[in-house]
């Protein structure tokens, strides 16, 4: 019987692009209210994972139970933004979340508040700066409160004050009820956001195992290394 | 001579000559009109053929390719044999007038319109596919949001179909037959003028066609700029 706990579940899920192999035999379970961090250098397939998990890559092999898309919500690197104003980018998310005027207006305003940026409501995005544009597809998950929040690397190539800002609005998209999944190779940003800390190196699952205990006592060489390249 | 059938020219355009007036309505009039037809099916064609994941994507992409390059009297040829009384059309009693000729205009450059949609759409998507795809857009919601991502290049694929509407003289002299006062436009009275030596009004058609066609790219792009500013 399925626990009902359970948002996600990948059972020996393997990916491969021609004669690549991508991931390799994942298992992973992550329960509602989790906060997950993938953690992993890059090319280990921390994105290819998170996208399966949305469903944009179908596995090769192995199954999937995720939550419906429109239950999830996915956020990337660089965000993909409209050529409109701020509130129209919000508001088109949630058109497409079939949420009718004048609702649609008054959640967006209050999804763009809620992000710090109320008083940019009719800039163009594009005219934002990275983390404001980081900050506004944060808007936009905020508005339709997913059940299921997939972040891939969403702090990349941030200034640290921006990075702050958005990892405190993930933070605050969490206490809605979403459950965080997110990848990143920073280290240190791991170690202050995550409650559990699944480790890749080359598309396996080498380590899955509470946060405080992966940095604490590694048990696999791979991490070991990565976690020792950080300190040098 | 040449200086003379100038003077003539301006005095023709300074005076306003209601002939040269009629004549240059007529034309724009025309030319709009297979304009807003050939946006309304080349739009959504060109956005169709750009997410299209046939495998004839391709074959549609070259043939919308080499339906730009159509010769106009090759299209007048065929919308003549359609409309004339024994046609398959000939019933709509369109040959000889400007609903005829708007229909052989917007023949013309609906492949113009669709061709440039079709890649500027393509070019749009490719940085949104992603995200689409994770908010469970149905292709629909796709060619509406592409179409609106892509307003200000879709413009100039527009202006480029007017422009070539409005300088065609094959299609509309097949068709329209160059009726004096009923179907005689700007490019076909030029061709008829010099034929017959009237180089000034010949040479008044010409300038004013050149600063109509400038003014609805000036006017178009000023537009454009004001919108860009506003909102990307």
């Amino acid at each position: 019987m399925r626990d009902q706990s359970m948002l996600l579940s990948l059972t020996a899920v393997s990916v491969s692009v021609a004669s690549t192999r991508l991931l390799a035999d994942i298992d992973l379970v992550v329960q509602s209210g989790e906060r997950v961090v993938i953690l992993g250098a890059n090319g280990a397939g921390k994105s290819t994972l998170l996208k399966v998990c949305n469903g944009l890559i179908a596995p090769s092999k192995g199954d999937l139970i995720a939550p419906p898309v429109r239950q999830q919500a996915l956020i990337f690197q660089r965000p993909a933004l409209l050529r409109r104003t701020v509130i129209e980018n919000v508001k088109f998310v949630l058109a497409a979340r079939g949420v009718l005027e004048p609702l649609r207006t008054s959640q967006a305003q209050q999804a763009i508040d809620a992000c710090g940026l109320g008083a940019m409501a009719s800039r163009p995005a594009f005219a934002l700066s990275g983390g404001e544009q980081q900050r506004l597809a944060l808007a936009r998950v905020w508005a339709c409160r997913p059940s299921l929040l997939l972040a891939d690397e969403p702090t990349a190539n941030l200034a640290p004050a921006a990075m702050r800002d958005v990892e405190n609005l993930l933070l605050a998209v969490e206490a809605l009820g979403t459950t965080l999944v997110l990848t990143t190779h920073n280290i240190a940003q791991a170690k202050r956001l995550a409650r559990r800390i699944v480790f890749l190196d080359g598309g396996k699952v080498v380590e899955d195992r509470p946060a405080a205990e992966f940095f604490a006592s590694p048990n696999s060489a791979a991490a070991r290394t990565y976690l020792a390249g950080e300190s040098l | 001579m040449l200086y003379d059938a100038g003077l003539a020219a301006l005095d023709l355009l300074v005076q306003g000559d209601a002939t040269l007036r009629d004549i240059a309505l007529l034309s724009l009039r025309v030319s709009a009109s297979a304009t807003l037809f050939a946006a309304l099916i080349g739009l959504p064609l060109g956005a169709w053929v750009a997410l299209s994941t046939t495998r004839l994507r391709t074959s549609f992409a070259v043939l919308l390719n080499t339906s730009m390059g159509l010769p106009p009297v090759v299209v007048g040829l065929g919308v003549y044999l359609l409309l004339s009384r024994s046609g398959p059309l000939g019933a709509l009693g369109w040959l000889f007038t400007p609903t005829g000729m708007i229909f052989a205009q917007t023949l013309l450059i609906t492949p113009i319109v669709a061709a440039l949609a079709r890649q500027t759409i393509e070019d749009a998507h490719v940085g949104l596919a992603e995200w689409f795809t994770s908010l469970g857009l149905t292709r629909w919601q796709r060619v509406k949001a592409l179409l609106f991502e892509a307003r200000f290049s879709l413009a100039v694929a527009l202006l480029a179909g007017f422009g070539r509407a409005i300088a065609e003289v094959g299609a509309v002299m097949m068709v329209g037959g160059n009726i004096a006062g009923h179907t005689r436009v700007m490019t076909t009275t030029i061709a008829l003028e010099t034929s017959k030596g009237d180089l000034p009004l010949a040479l008044a058609l010409g300038v004013l066609l050149v600063a109509l066609v400038l003014l609805v790219n000036g006017v178009a792009q000023i537009l454009k700029a004001w919108m860009e500013r506003r909102h990307a």
